[in-house]
């Protein structure tokens, strides 16, 4: 049945997006940092019709599209990016010359949309027009700023290298489809488990196409490249923006594909997903050591902890669904202590930034003279990102880890510990610039907008929360991992009758 | 096992009292420098009084863990099953005494912060979460939160050291961060082998020591494990030769860092070795700790040998606590009752000791603000109480009887003959060293020709007078009434699995 209920929060979402767009069309002398308000409200209103569809049962639009709990979580999730981003920019944009508005947060809204499609998709061309949806989006932010010529380049290298990705994905969806005869998920995983001769290469080519496309879209070494180029041209919130949403709309086209439709194929790429993550890691937290931009170092930083969620998806591919289960809810709940941790770090630059006009780490330095309540905003996070106790990182990379752990994974994770050892030293190096030396020129006080101010705020109290009291978080994680491993044990079962 | 509730918020107040006094910090105006002293004053006096509390109502003889509380974190998740992770604390014999340490040593370190200027308020918030994570680690009964109080207490080093250290400051802070939390990565590593070898779903550590000493951790795993933690909590208590930030990060911290650092922090890293190694491990203990034995001789006679030659009053500090923490990692590598007693008592008596000598220091540098010896002579003459505190804490350096060092050496140096004579012999040896830079010292600084440049100082202000009589009180009881002491760590000593009488 065509059920178009299930889309509601999406309209509004999307409706959102067309009136900020409208507004600046028909009304151009309208205040613009108002539609940064209303793209917040907007995102508000599709957070809370988001939550009216939690645990719920699963629904599937005509077999596209699956709104379950996985699905409601990421939806959330969007909205709560979107509105932090939509508030961080408010300011940020006011400062920069020759921006449209009115696009700008309406792509923003259509972006999330997309990461919720994504996270929903039960079929292959669904999955894949979602991630073009949301790249094209992601595409014009990056470059938004047409005056500088730095998101200019970032825009076309991005451009690129995704159309580039975009078309070793479709491949792999083309060849898998090839060989399936179908591009639902349900159907894939049918049609994989029946076939009885060995395994074809055309699936395994397949599989490694898909796998270097999606590796691209959460900018896994060594698909990584565009990500410091596109992250320092873009504008800072946007950059906020590619780290939190562009990557867990990646992780939730990756976990539904992979536990679902090839999950009976799990020993033919599981391996490569730990080669990926052990390479993701390592190449991200040693070059992010060289950093001397504060953008750059969280592309690098962002890298590395790509690395270390890889290694659920590996953990993903072994054992049963109990382990699978383990890994994802512990893959979520360190995606959300990411993204609210990233979320703080930004809007504490953004008031920096808008301050001092230098995206420099030596830009910071002194910080805890001048504005000390943003030089605290920033430690936090970044101790957060290093794991350390109290922030959100110690409890989700505990978790993240642990639920990764198997037998055969254990070294990565041994190496993920490593790492995060290594990532302390540029963190480390940060902190130093705020803390230990004095600020250059003027080195009075400074007030923040209240707008940033209260965002860094809300945000460094989550990360306190989430780590000394993760339950919360995990349950809602937890939660929203169960269906696909509900639906992974529902085919197996289906299969055996089948046999 | 007792469940007794109210003492159990006791054991639970030491943490949350520390964590308040700097949430109370946080929202005082930092121009407020005199409140923000008094509000820490209070906290060091209530966690020391906390602290004696805890270590005279210790039942000598009766249950392993005392004092307990249990509160649910997360559980009946998938992976961490029924029980999962829960703020259990509880304390024993062991951790009675190490907590009374803390006490002792956190109110006059507060005490002798009195005098900070810059920023006194932050100094005091990192500092009393600092002291947080110390009183969580000693009293963690889960394996979680043992890791989580031990980075906390790590972590605001980098930060205390940077910002009000002296000389060398930055690469002191950043040398002995990044060694620490490297050690702690490697405790990290082996939590989740321990864990996943476990597989019994719970962080909670008795139960895991169960899974140790009846074979569910594998012996070859334990020898695969139990130099990971060994050694990751080995480098917070000096391990040569994994000591190197011992002499930088003293020699660069201030004055009530070194004190807490060397006389407490120091002491986490032993009792992780008790804690994760000989309770947890102990297949991977009984077969590793001839090695350790050899590194903590090594690092007993080098430090010993490197404090000789030095000329800056915290550099001897600091390689003369290399050398008495490579008695701590002798007397626990002697896994034998007397040893191991001997070594907790030392992590007790190096503790008020060193924490009196970095007190004086301290004292001396803020008003001469350099630390070579040989610029000084002829101090008795012009500041004979310090002269006096300072000879104390010498002499229990040395281990003269009366004082706790000889009380704790003493136990240590049976305890290895009993079953190492040779590295006894080294071990004496090393004292003998002790006793060469100490009377050296004596000689050049407080005795001999008055240097007229330092006729002006002043002696100790009250406020360090009262902080060193505390330290000097300890010192002084545990050497001369030491029963105490030992009943209490005695008994729990004679509990941990592979212990010989």
């Amino acid at each position: 049945m065509r059920d178009y209920a299930l889309f509601v929060p999406e309209y509004i979402a999307c409706g959102v997006a067309l009136l900020v767009i409208a507004i600046e069309l028909f009304a151009p002398k309208f205040r613009k940092d108002v539609l940064a308000y209303l793209t917040a409200l907007g995102a508000l209103a599709w957070f809370g019709a988001g939550l009216a569809f939690l645990d719920r049962d699963p629904k599937s639009y005509q077999g596209l599209f699956l709104s379950d709990d996985f699905t409601s979580f990421f939806r959330l999730l969007a909205a709560g990016i979107v509105f932090v981003v939509a508030l961080m920019s408010a300011e940020f944009l006011k400062r920069q010359r020759g921006v449209d508005h009115g696009e700008f947060y309406g792509l923003l809204l259509v972006a999330g949309s997309a990461m919720t499609i994504m996270a929903g998709a039960t079929e292959l061309l669904t999955a894949y027009l979602a991630l073009e949806v949301l790249s094209f989006s992601l595409y014009i932010l990056v470059g938004i700023l047409k005056r500088d010529l730095r998101s200019n380049e970032a825009s076309l290298k991005y451009i690129l290298l995704g159309a580039f990705s975009s078309a070793l994905f479709l491949y792999g969806l083309s060849l898998v489809y090839g060989s399936a005869g179908t591009s639902s998920y349900a159907g894939i995983a049918e049609a994989y488990a029946r076939r009885d001769s060995g395994l074809d290469p055309a699936v395994v080519v397949g599989l490694m196409l898909i796998l270097a496309g999606v590796g691209f879209k959460v900018s896994a070494a060594p698909f990584h490249m565009w990500a410091p180029d596109a992250y320092e041209g873009a504008p800072l919130p946007i950059t906020a923006f590619l780290s939190t949403l562009s990557k867990a709309a990646g992780f939730a086209l990756i976990l539904r594909l992979f536990s679902s439709a090839f999950v009976t194929d799990a020993e033919t790429w599981r391996w490569a997903f730990l080669a990926l993550a052990a390479l993701t890691m390592t190449v991200g937290n040693l070059i992010a050591i060289q950093q001397k931009n504060l953008k750059r170092l969280v592309a690098y930083s962002s890298i590395g902890q790509v690395g270390y969620m890889l290694i659920t998806i590996a953990a993903l591919g072994y054992g049963d669904a109990q382990v699978g289960l383990n890994a994802t809810s512990g893959l979520l709940v360190h995606l959300i202590g990411y993204i609210v941790t990233t979320l703080a770090l930004f809007s504490a630059l953004t008031a920096a930034v808008n301050r001092t006009g230098s995206e420099e780490i030596a830009g910071l330095r002194g910080l805890a003279e001048t504005q000390p309540f943003l030089a605290l905003v920033v430690t936090a996070s970044l101790f957060s990102f290093a794991g350390l106790p109290f922030f959100a990182g110690f409890a989700t990379k505990l978790f993240l880890l642990q639920g990764a752990t198997t037998d055969e994974t254990i070294w990565v994770v041994a190496l993920a510990v490593l790492n995060s050892f290594i990532s302390l030293y540029y963190y480390l190096m940060v902190i130093r610039q705020m803390y230990l030396f004095d600020p250059v020129g003027d080195a009075s006080r400074y007030r923040v907008q209240p707008v940033l101010w209260g965002l860094a705020a809300v945000l460094l109290v989550g990360i306190l929360f989430i780590g000394m009291y993760p339950g919360p978080a995990f349950e809602l994680s937890e939660r929203a991992a169960r269906p696909l491993f509900d639906a992974a044990s529902a085919a197996a079962a289906a299969r055996v009758q089948a046999h | 096992m007792t469940f007794d509730e109210g003492q159990g918020y006791v054991v639970l107040a030491t943490i949350a009292v520390p964590l308040l006094a700097a949430l109370i910090l946080v929202f005082t105006p930092g121009s407020q420098k005199m409140a923000v002293r008094y509000i820490s004053a209070v906290t060091g006096a209530i966690l020391a009084a906390l602290s004696i509390y805890i270590f005279a109502a210790y039942q000598v003889g009766g249950d392993q863990a005392q004092m307990n509380l249990r509160w649910t974190w997360v559980e009946n998740t998938a992976f961490l099953g029924e029980n999962g992770i829960a703020l259990r604390l509880a304390v024993d014999g062991i951790s009675a005494l190490l907590a009374l340490l803390t006490g002792v040593v956190a109110f006059a370190g507060a005490l002798a912060s009195w005098k900070i200027e810059y920023r006194n308020k932050d100094f005091y918030i990192l500092y009393w979460i600092l002291l947080a994570g110390v009183y969580g680690t000693f009293f963690a009964y889960d394996l979680f939160f043992f890791f989580f109080f031990y980075e906390l207490a790590v972590m605001p080093l980098y930060l205390l050291i940077g910002v009000w250290g002296s000389t060398r400051k930055e690469y002191g802070a950043a040398k002995l961060t990044l060694m620490l939390v490297g050690g702690s990565v490697l405790i990290w590593i082996g939590i989740f082998a321990v864990f996943h070898q476990a597989n019994i779903g719970t962080f909670d550590l008795p139960s895991l020591w169960a899974a140790g000493q009846n074979g569910t951790i594998s012996p070859t795993a334990q020898k695969v494990i139990f130099p990971l933690m060994a050694v990751g909590c080995g480098v917070l208590a000096a391990l040569w030769p994994f000591h190197t930030w011992s002499p930088d990060g003293h020699m660069s911290a201030p004055t009530a860092v070194s004190m807490v650092h060397a006389g407490v922090l120091m002491k986490l890293g032993a009792f992780g070795i008790i804690r994760l190694g000989i309770q947890l491990l102990p297949e991977g203990a009984q077969f590793w700790m001839p090695a350790l034995m050899v590194l903590g001789t090594v690092g007993a006679v080098y430090g010993a040998t490197a404090a000789l030659t030095q000329r800056d009053f915290k550099l001897i500090s600091g390689y003369s606590s290399v050398s008495h923490m490579g008695y701590v990692l002798m007397g626990l590598a002697t896994m034998n009752t007397i040893g191991i007693t001997g070594a907790v008592l030392q992590m007790f008596s190096h503790g008020v000791m060193t924490a009196l000598v970095f007190l004086m220091i301290g004292a001396l540098y803020d008003q001469a603000h350099t630390r070579d010896m040989k610029e000084f002579g002829g101090l008795a003459k012009v500041m004979p109480l310090w002269v006096i505190f300072y000879a104390i804490a010498g002499l229990a350096n040395v281990g003269l009887p009366g004082f706790s060092g000889f009380t704790a050496e003493f136990h240590i140096f049976v305890g290895t003959f009993r079953t190492y004579p040779v590295f006894g012999a080294l071990a004496i040896f090393a004292a003998a060293l002790a006793a060469a830079y100490m009377l050296r010292m004596f000689a050049t600084v407080f005795f001999g020709p008055t240097n007229p440049h330092w006729k002006d100082l002043k002696d100790l202000t009250p406020l360090e007078r009262l902080s060193g009589a505390m330290l000097i009180a300890s010192i002084v009881i545990m050497g001369v009434w030491w029963a105490p002491f030992i009943d209490r760590v005695g008994h729990t000593v004679t509990l941990l699995p592979g212990v010989t009488g």
